[in-house]
């Protein structure tokens, strides 16, 4: 190559092929996440708890659940639900398995699960309790009427009672810290007006503590920005009703 | 050392779970057998598993773990030998993705034993819809869901799916055809022929008994309405 010419290839050619090499490599190396999700869903609040307690920039997309995304169905192709954590273009199914993953991945910020073993087996086990038993139970509280929501009734404060009493006087479950169990139950608070004004109940007279523990966490504001206003919740509840013929 | 026990009953496979990861990382540990589960529960169940009443417990020292996918993580924390997990945070995304995948459809697959008629019917054919996404989704190239190796997710799973041959003996049904479930198939068969398991299974002819007794008794009381 001529000499005169070298430094006219390098300002004109080399250097910007190299800046822009670099550049796309440092985009590419920039995490990518995408949270596929449904608004009213407690499940999908869960995650984004945990992405915003980790200040984790993400992309939200809402899904049409009657008219599942082809993006929906290629992530999760065993259950085709929400919530789907897709990073990198890798999917996380299951709330909690995704919130787990958020909490290994982004390890140095905020962490969600405490670090000893058994402290983190309580959380796992009172995590697996919520799951199997609130949503379960609530959606009974809304989808029944007279004796049959009676006994929901019961069972739901039931369930909500004995995590009261796994609360106690500690700020939250995990004891000073928001964790996993927190990150659990909290999403179920924007359907508390739902579930009460369907069954005629009120669950801060049930259970005061709990609404406390409620208080608390919404002046996170990783809580607050999550959770859907609850009549907004409520009325998508109604919705559901007229649609299953409920009244 | 603190004192390692299990509390568990010996046809369970939820126990065998538990007492497979910690013969894997090579623990020792106490079995208790709780010996009249539905009508009479000892002091110890309902001190450690007061919420659950249920087993298997593990009990280390003076704490209590309850259910058996709680208790697989904290063995795999607390003894850091021989990993059941993987490294990955991703791989390990997807191995609790299997386990939950058993947890929630092990009901389906119990249901098997005590189902006659059309229920039968009906659980045979969600059974099987339940192995083909096993077969499908589930096992990739590799010889266990943990790779080479068994890992948590073959634990949970395995468990499920020996005891789901000990049913199909039971009621008489076949559901894991090697011809539908190639993959799923094999690597029943890896997983059965692993010292790990193959050393600690209750007796299969005690078992199969044992399962037999039960459907015989919600058949009978199924015929008596």
């Amino acid at each position: 190559m001529d000499n005169s010419l070298t430094p006219l290839v390098l300002k004109r050619l080399l250097v910007p092929t190299l800046l822009h090499l670099g550049f796309r490599k440092t985009l590419t190396m920039a995490d990518e996440v995408v949270l596929l999700d449904f608004w009213p869903s407690p499940f999908g609040m869960r995650v984004r708890i945990a992405l915003a307690e980790k200040g984790i920039k993400y992309e939200y997309k809402e899904e049409d659940l009657r008219n599942k995304s082809p993006l929906l169905l290629k992530m999760n192709p065993v259950h085709k639900q929400i919530p789907v954590l897709i990073h990198n273009g890798k999917p996380v199914n299951e709330s909690l398995i995704a919130v787990q993953y958020i909490d290994e991945v982004w390890k140095d910020k905020s962490p969600i699960l405490p670090s000893d073993p058994y402290q983190r087996a309580l959380a796992r086990f009172w995590a697996d309790y919520i799951d199997k038993k609130i949503y379960v139970s609530g959606k009974k509280v809304w989808q029944t009427k007279g004796e049959e929501q009676e006994e929901a009734k019961k069972e739901f404060i039931g369930h909500l009672k004995m995590l009261e009493g796994e609360l106690g006087d500690k700020a939250f479950f995990g004891g000073e810290c928001f964790g996993f169990v927190d990150v659990a139950l909290v999403p179920f608070y924007s359907w508390f007006y739902a579930y009460e004004t369907c069954g005629s109940f009120s669950i801060e007279a049930e259970c005061p503590k709990l609404m406390a523990w409620v208080k608390r966490c919404m002046q996170r504001d990783s809580v607050a920005k999550s959770l859907p206003d609850q009549h907004k919740v409520y009325d998508f509840v109604l919705q559901l009703k007229k649609k299953f013929g409920i009244e | 050392m603190a004192e390692l026990k299990i509390l568990g009953v010996w046809p369970s496979p939820f126990v065998y779970r538990v007492i497979w990861a910690l013969k894997h990382k090579g623990v020792n540990y106490e079995y208790i057998e709780e010996e009249d589960l539905f009508n009479n529960k000892s002091e110890l169940l309902l001190q450690s598993n007061p919420v659950k009443k249920k087993v298997p417990v593990l009990i280390h020292g003076s704490k209590p773990i309850a259910e058996s996918a709680v208790i697989l993580e904290y063995i795999e924390e607390t003894w850091l030998q021989n990993p059941l997990l993987p490294q990955d945070p991703y791989e390990r995304a997807m191995a609790r993705f299997w386990i939950k995948f058993g947890e929630d459809k092990a009901v389906t697959f119990f249901a098997i034993s005590r189902a006659v008629g059309e229920d039968l019917e009906k659980t045979t054919k969600e059974c099987k819809e339940l192995l083909q996404i096993l077969e499908k989704h589930g096992l990739g190239k590799e010889k266990f869901f943990g790779g080479e190796e068994i890992g948590m997710a073959d634990l949970a799973l395995g468990s499920i799916a020996c005891w789901l041959e000990i049913f199909e003996e039971v009621v008489g049904v076949k559901l894991i055809e090697p011809a539908s479930f190639p993959r799923l198939h094999q690597w029943i068969q890896n997983f059965k022929k692993d010292p790990l398991i193959k050393d600690n299974f209750p007796n299969r002819q005690k078992l199969i008994s044992f399962f037999k007794h039960r459907r015989e008794a919600i058949v009978a009381a199924a015929k008596a309405l």
